[in-house]
């Protein structure tokens, strides 16, 4: 009989089954009868006028059956959508296929339907499009000259947008500071490169009116939705399923135009289609994320009190706006007092168009941006005012029964003990020893260098009120009349684990086996309502509704007890998955039993509804404020540029554990994408708008040599937030590794009088720096 | 349409013969003709390791070989590994050690793994990460895919028979 308490064990994933067995079904993986295959063709210029396109020779390929272009579609199809809202914001029309001009390498110009996918790809190169080139702008910096091409010619320049946030005295503490700081700070660019590129199968049943889309999506619910606007057809006859993701990173928190062209397709032809993402289109037109230009300052005292932040910063958006585009830079804006006390902060977001694919969520969306900026500089004042980096961070912290902490960038930090966690991870990563051994080896021209990262991020998105569209989260759970247990959920995983983490938390709620619980989500028409899987959201608001909609279950299951007892409810207990009667435990009724009586439905209380099942939907009343301590030891080769992380000690702080695996994973694997934006990743495009880095052969991902092991350890913080407690861990990895790391090389360095590095800190990067200190100052250094 | 030519491969100890177009990716043929979709495809371009299967006793990634160069073959693919409900110890390994998060590597991984242990049963963790380079993964950072084989080099260990320790079929 149940029932150990699952919340907070080790409990092996219950989806790996038919993951590690190749059983699984990703979007490639479905067939329908009579399925054709799409092919896409897309702009080699990244700006250039459309004089005309010649489709007939494409026709002519055997198994061919029709291609599309921008002019066939016209306004059938709604504009690509965007959800972020902004008084000042540029909309430019982007149509899910192009017809009078591309405005980025990758956008799509026509589509082949085929037979077969070799069928339709061959019949790409038979179509003749007439391009004019135009002048590009690839660099947002440039963008905003005076001579610059304008992209848009709805309006004057390349400005997408504005933002401001300022706060507190800061002509006055800037003026009055012993010390003001500044630095310029690139953000550069980031693919990010999900395992499974996007894909898409839709279906049309004429008769019943009904569109199916599979989607590798994060947002099933939101992209029903929006597909409907698009399509002009009623939003009750869109179904749209996610099936297994493999990875999404915030590149499938979007509404692509290929998914709404599939849908049209699928209803044009009345024959299922499908859409599988190359990799090359992948790295060409799914979002990228990051690509911040800014110039921070920050005024301090002699003591290391920090007075004030300013930061300015280009946010390249790209030709055009995809769903959230609009709504990353204020995340920036709005996490810029980091983990400390900063009285005084402005922030200055211009967002800017460019002949480039569109930036949007990537892994942390913004608050990566937010704490690289603070992170560096808490690093750039300590080594101005000769302090340690430890010692100005302490100095800076709220104290914990500084909680809730109010910012001056008026967020509520919900809970938090900075210090527990910077001290934890100090003694763990064995920081005096590092330090003596850093000394040492200098003197031996070994350049060893100490990074650290207190971080706070913002997640559990969030209060409606906060976000372009909803919230809020979606459960239900229902008892089965044999007693089985399904979970349905508003958020999406693919990869996260929460068929797992969920059930554990009903099963403790309810008593029951976890093997007798399923949680069934990603398809609109079995779960009523969802927002989705993003911005470290889908425990903590989406684990609290399922949790709310047992608890409603389990309140019923009370009512039917204590009638069948003819007991008063509150003279009954819940244990070991058993209702009794205080005091006579032995004679017990199971939920099993129970949820039988509540489909037979003969012995019910009055005017009780037959059935034994609840739904919840949960708005939280704030975001949540996961933070924690990353130190980073690197050695860095001044002959090669190389550098080798020694030891990577990580302290999160998610608040409530529900599965100590899936956490200790999500951060594994954050901190390993943390990594690849500091060492390795970036998408380059040439002035000519051409993206160099079209492929994985030139946008490197750590592999697993280049990856360390990671000590991790935790602090549990619960989050006064919501029940479960839990804060949300999706991000915490990427978003503090990023400057620990990026720290531990400047640290490196410091001897050759390097303050700071533009990412990634690629070994030729690092060889120059070198090179040029020992040129100019052959005969001593330092 | 290109002329077609007759192939004969066995899978997963299964004989299946076609008529394929000569250029068709073995990986295409596994999962489009064949129907086994446990292969991934992440980059079809030799980089990302989704598509790693055994071929004639080495691990080949399917997207860079073309179906008529398995002709006469023997393969083994992710759905070959478990013996009925049986899991292989190293699919055992991935699951234990939470070796996976949205499973898409997952099948290319457990195959350059078995490659791997086949050259050597106690694998160090330079060398596991040296045997799995080929391989992405986005998800996980790698640790607990290293701490899975790991795992399930000692359960081979302990199970070895004579030299056919890993022989799933
Ligand atoms: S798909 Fe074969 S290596 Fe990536
Ligand atoms: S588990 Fe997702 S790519 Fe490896």
């Amino acid at each position: 009989m149940p029932v150990s308490k699952l919340v907070g064990a080790k409990v092996r994933r219950r989806e790996d089954p038919r993951l590690i067995r190749g059983l699984a079904h990703y979007v490639d993986d479905i067939s329908l009868p009579g399925i054709l295959h799409v092919a896409i063709l897309r702009s080699p210029y990244a700006h250039a006028r459309i004089k005309g396109i010649q489709t007939e020779a494409a026709l002519q390929v055997p198994r061919v059956v029709a291609v599309f272009t921008g002019s066939d579609i016209g306004d059938r199809v709604g504009a690509v959508p965007v959800a972020s809202q902004n008084p000042t914001l540029r909309v430019p029309k982007r149509a899910v296929l192009a017809s009078d001009k591309v405005c980025f390498v990758g956008e799509a110009v026509a589509a082949v339907v085929a037979e077969d996918r070799y069928a339709a790809t061959d019949a790409l190169d038979r179509i003749r499009v007439d391009y004019e080139p135009l002048p590009v702008v690839s660099d947002p910096e440039k963008a905003l000259g005076r001579e610059s091409p304008v992209i848009h010619s709805e309006w004057p320049d390349n400005v997408a947008f504005r933002w401001t946030l300022k706060q507190g005295n800061l002509s006055k503490v800037f003026k009055d500071a012993d010390k003001v700081v500044k630095q310029r700070l690139v953000h550069q660019r980031l693919a990010p490169i999900a395992l499974e590129p996007r894909g898409v199968v839709a279906r049309y049943f004429p008769g019943e009116g009904e569109l199916t889309l599979w989607s590798s999506t994060q947002i099933p619910h939101l992209l029903k939705t929006q597909l409907s606007l698009m399509l002009k057809l009623p939003e009750n006859y869109v179904r749209v399923i996610a099936p297994e993701v493999g990875g999404g990173f915030g590149s499938k928190l979007n509404v692509y135009a290929e998914e709404a062209l599939l849908g049209y397709l699928a209803m044009k032809l009345n024959r299922p289609v499908k859409w599988i993402e190359g990799r090359r289109e992948n790295i060409q037109a799914t979002i990228h994320g990051r690509g911040q230009v800014g110039e921070v300052e920050v005024a301090a005292e002699r003591d290391g009190t920090i007075l004030g932040l300013q930061y300015r910063v280009i946010a390249d958006i790209g030709a055009y706006h995809q769903l959230l585009t609009p709504g990353i830079p204020p995340l920036t804006g709005l996490m810029l007092s980091g983990a400390y006390k900063i009285p005084a902060i402005s922030i200055e977001v211009t967002g800017v168009f460019t002949n480039k694919m569109s930036t949007d969520a990537y892994r942390g969306a913004g608050r990566p941006e937010a704490t690289y900026v603070v992170e560096r500089m808490m690093d750039r004042v300590a080594r101005e005012l000769g302090m340690d980096p430890v010692k100005i961070r302490r100095k800076n912290f709220p104290k914990p029964k500084e909680f809730p902490f109010k910012t001056a960038t008026g967020l509520v930090y919900d809970s938090g003990n900075y210090q527990l966690a910077l001290d934890k991870a100090l003694k763990l990563v064995g920081y005096e020893k590092w330090k003596r051994q850093q000394k040492r080896l200098r003197s031996q021209g070994r350049y060893l260098g100490i990074g650290l990262s207190t971080y706070v991020e913002i997640c559990a998105m969030g209060p409606s009120a906060a976000m372009p569209a909803g919230g809020w989260e979606y459960g239900a759970v229902r008892v089965e009349p044999t007693g089985k247990v399904t979970i349905l959920t508003g958020v999406s995983p693919h990869g996260q684990g929460q068929e797992t983490s969920f059930a554990q938390i009903v099963a403790d709620e309810l008593g029951v086996e976890i093997d007798d619980i399923t949680v069934i989500h990603g398809d609109t028409a079995v779960v009523a309502s969802g927002i989705g899987t993003f911005g470290s959201r889908a425990t903590a608001v989406g684990g609290t509704a399922v949790l709310q909609a047992a608890q409603r279950v389990k309140e019923k299951a009370r009512e039917i007890a204590a009638h069948l007892f003819e007991a008063d409810l509150e003279d009954l207990v819940f244990a070991d998955g058993k209702f009794s009667v205080k005091g006579v435990p032995k004679k017990g009724i199971t939920l099993e039993q129970i949820a039988l009586e509540a489909h037979m439905a003969r012995k019910l209380p009055k005017k009780m509804e037959p059935g034994l099942s609840a739904t919840a939907v949960f708005e939280p009343s704030n975001f949540t404020f996961p933070f924690g301590a990353h130190i980073c030891v690197v050695e860095v080769d001044p002959k090669s540029g190389a550098v080798e992380i020694k030891k990577y000690v990580a302290v999160d702080d998610c608040g409530k554990v529900i599965n100590p695996l899936l956490v200790d994973g999500q951060i594994q694997g954050g901190i390993a994408q943390g990594l690849g934006q500091a060492l390795y990743e970036e998408v380059i495009y040439d002035e000519n708008g051409q993206l160099l880095t079209g492929s994985l052969m030139d946008y490197a991902l750590p592999r697993a040599k280049d990856v360390p092991r990671f000590e991790l350890a935790r602090t549990e913080t619960p989050t006064p937030v919501n029940p479960l407690g839990a804060k949300g861990v999706g991000e915490a990895g990427t978003i503090g590794s990023t400057p620990a790391i990026v720290n531990a090389v400047v640290d490196a360095l410091s001897p050759f009088g390097v303050t700071h590095i533009d990412m990634p800190l690629r070994p030729e990067k690092i060889w120059r720096l070198c090179q040029a200190k020992e040129a100019a100052s052959a005969g001593g250094r330092r | 349409m290109a002329a077609r030519t007759k192939v004969s491969i066995r899978i997963n100890g299964t004989a299946y013969s076609h008529e394929v177009e000569p250029r068709l990716l073995l990986v295409h043929y596994l999962r489009d003709v064949v129907g086994l979709t446990g292969t991934h495809i992440g980059c079809e371009t030799s980089i990302c390791g989704a598509c790693t299967i055994m071929l004639n006793g080495a691990a080949v990634k399917s997207c860079t070989v073309l179906t008529v160069q398995a002709d006469g073959g023997e393969v083994l693919t992710i759905e070959g590994l478990a013996q009925g409900e049986e899991l292989h110890p190293i699919q055992e390994g991935f699951w234990e050690c939470h070796g996976l998060q949205c499973g898409y590597c997952t099948p290319g991984m457990i195959l350059s793994t078995y490659q791997l242990l086949l050259r050597d049963s106690k694998p160090s963790e330079d060398e596991i990460r040296h045997a799995i380079d080929g391989n992405l993964c986005r998800c996980t950072g790698y640790q607990h895919i290293v701490d899975a084989v790991q795992y399930a080099a000692k359960k081979l260990r302990q199970k070895a028979v004579g030299n056919r320790i890993l022989d799933p079929i």
